[in-house]
């Protein structure tokens, strides 16, 4: 297996007022292609600078950022921009949807950016919405779809236009269980179809669905297992993917 | 991101906010709206002042040796107009010493004219302009015969009462029958129609049909002019440098004839269509200055509308520019999708305000008597002016928007 990612002591240090706030404290991590990664952490730990700077939407004060072979971690804005058309496929929280656009509209928006021509737009937006089971639902504004709908909606935004790694931030944060639960299945999915996953979460049976758990604290790596269930944050285990994590190891 | 693809983004955001997008354009609409009603209605009146009122009045390449001028466009002093009447006036001999003078080829025709009452039959049409001239006063005016003929060298020679009529006043005095070799009398004589002039339509809603022309010499002439005196020499040149040439010599021809020394002003008038143009030129020059300022007024008031909306707009749409940057948009997509949606939205009000103009314009032309002529001009000016007012204020606004940062901008509510 390549590395997809490959980081080696980062640290992003923020300014406020005439404190200075070290939000990563030296970060070194290795992610390979097709790895379906979960990063952890309680508030305070770096989890969402380590997003911010993963998706290449900020960059870090010091250390080295390789995605794809690519060093990331002091390129322009207009370069970073580019390297999050192509590489990166963001899911948030919150869908983050074009509110007046359909739903293959904000599907086709990373090819537009892409400079795509209408037609390959078309097909590769259609292509991208059947694969996450909305094909019905190409037309529909997402006021008009549900949230799972809306959040799938995203993903395949996010897969369009064949990213390196598929980012989500707490992907299911706003959804309920059952929905939730649908989404990780779609993950799940485009993990067994080879895409890599890394999903940023606090929430750990979310986390669960992960083959590896890196967790964060105080802006530095406190655990990283290649594990269904980070026992850290386990309240009520699951003999099932226990079984299926212990078979793993 | 193409040009196209910016335009698409501004429309689809236009369209969804019809009122607003309506609101954030009305002040270019109305400045540009102003810019083509005030051209049109201009330009028309003066194509209107040209060929009806001047070329009505005196005609083209022409021009009128007077005792003073006729047109009065501008305030005349209680001393002007005093001098101008102690003038001496134009005499049959002064008109025949120029006309020999002037070598430029010219076409002459003596000229003297007062209102008069012309009966017939019992009838009486009363405030006719009767026109005592010579033969080339038909050509000098083009005047074109619809029935009978103009009068002959012979008959003005021989001063013969012949009348060659207006066609209103054919039409009124004589109706129903063919006024040709009818007799009408001005002032007790007798006078026999041989002629009807065409319809010359009207000025300023005043017939100009109802007139009559006869032989200067006539009898009765003491009725428009005393004997021996006109009211003015017309001359006609063929081109308007010629028209100057001959104006030159006329007026050395009377200097010396009325024996003036070169510091003693001309005791004589010219008349010609671009004086009598004068005072509308002032006007309309006066319009065309003081166009820019208002036009400009109005546009400045439109840009900072829209930029206000489009700051607003980049305020409101700061979550959809963080995801359109986390999806990979540049600096200048962001750029020109909100410079492109400004120049759209003043676009859109610079095309209906060119529609509303050219309403405005038909409007002043269908129920006023002024012309509206629409000038090709102003419609692009109108379109220029609406995309770089829309550019313009767009500029600021987008520039705010391409520089967020995504990561705030994604956080925003």
């Amino acid at each position: 297996m390549t590395g997809v990612i490959r980081i080696r002591e980062l640290t992003r240090a923020y300014e406020m007022g005439t404190e200075r706030i070290l939000a990563l404290r030296g970060v070194t991590l290795d992610i390979a292609r097709n790895e379906y990664v979960a990063i952890m952490g309680p508030s305070g730990s770096g989890k969402s600078t380590m997003m911010n700077l993963l998706g290449c939407l900020d960059t870090p004060t010091s250390g080295e950022y390789w995605l794809n072979g690519e060093e990331v971690s002091r390129l322009s804005d207009d370069a970073l921009a580019r390297v999050r058309n192509r590489e990166i496929g963001f899911v948030f929280q919150t869908f983050n949807l074009l509110p007046r656009a359909t739903a293959l509209h904000n599907v086709e928006l990373p090819l537009v950016y892409a400079g795509a021509g209408g037609r390959e737009r078309r097909e590769r937006g259609l292509e991208a919405l059947d694969r996450v089971g909305l094909a019905d639902r190409v037309h529909h504004r997402p006021n008009e779809l549900s949230g799972g709908q809306r959040q799938r909606v995203a993903i395949a935004r996010a897969l369009v236009n064949r990213p390196s790694i598929l980012l989500a931030d707490e992907p299911t944060g706003n959804l309920d269980s059952v929905t939730s639960e649908e989404i990780m299945r779609v993950f799940a999915d485009l993990h067994q179809g080879g895409q890599t996953v890394i999903m940023v979460t606090h929430e750990p049976d979310i986390a669960a669905h992960a083959e590896r758990t890196v967790v964060l604290r105080d802006g530095r790596v406190e655990s990283d297992r290649r594990t269904r269930v980070p026992d850290a944050f386990t309240r009520a285990a699951d003999p099932e993917s226990l079984a299926a994590s212990a078979a793993a190891r | 991101m193409s040009f196209l693809e910016a335009a698409r983004f501004a429309f689809r955001t236009i369209r969804a906010q019809k009122l607003k997008s309506f609101f954030s354009l009305i002040g270019v609409l109305i400045g540009v709206t102003f810019l083509i009603a005030v051209v049109s209605v201009v330009q028309g009146m003066n194509r209107y002042m040209v060929d009806r009122f001047a070329n009505a009045l005196i005609g083209a390449n022409t021009f009128e040796l007077r005792q003073r001028p006729s047109i009065l466009t501008d305030d005349v002093t209680e001393d002007v107009w005093r001098e101008w009447r102690r003038r001496p006036r134009i005499s049959y001999d002064d008109a025949d010493y120029v006309r020999e003078r002037i070598r430029t080829p010219a076409t002459f025709a003596k000229f003297c004219s007062d209102r008069v009452n012309v009966s017939y039959a019992g009838k009486v049409a009363k405030d006719v302009d009767l026109v005592g001239t010579e033969e080339t006063y038909f050509r000098i005016r083009n005047y074109e015969i619809t029935a009978g003929r103009t009068f002959t060298a012979q008959e003005v020679r021989a001063a013969v009462p012949v009348l060659v009529v207006g066609s209103e006043l054919a039409d009124k005095l004589i109706p129903k029958l063919d006024p040709i070799g009818k007799t009408v009398q001005i002032g007790g004589l007798p006078y026999r129609v041989i002629g009807v002039i065409a319809k010359q339509g009207t000025l300023f809603g005043i017939s100009l049909d109802k007139f009559a022309v006869m032989p200067f010499n006539a009898p009765g002439r003491r009725l428009i002019c005393p004997i021996n005196i006109l009211d003015a020499l017309i001359v006609r040149a063929d081109d308007p440098t010629q028209m100057q040439r001959a104006q030159a010599e006329a007026e050395a021809a009377m200097r010396a004839r009325r024996q003036l020394k070169p510091d003693q002003a001309n005791n004589f008038a010219f008349q010609t269509a671009e004086g009598a143009l004068s005072t509308w030129q002032k006007i309309s020059r006066i319009l065309f200055l003081a166009l820019p300022g208002l036009v400009a007024i109005s546009l400045v008031v439109g840009g900072i509308v829209i930029m206000n909306i489009m700051l607003m707009a980049v305020s409101e749409r700061t979550r959809e520019i963080g995801i359109r940057k986390a999806l990979g948009a540049r600096r200048r997509d962001i750029l020109a999708q909100f410079v492109v949606e400004a120049a759209a939205l003043s676009s859109a009000g610079a095309v209906l305000g060119i529609g509303l103009g050219l309403v405005l314009a038909w409007v002043v032309k269908a129920f006023t008597p002024l012309p509206a002529a629409v000038a090709p001009w102003s419609v692009a000016v109108g379109v220029v002016l609406g995309v770089t007012v829309g550019v313009a204020a767009g500029v600021y606004p987008a520039s705010r928007a391409s520089r967020l940062d995504p990561i705030v901008a994604l956080r925003a509510e």
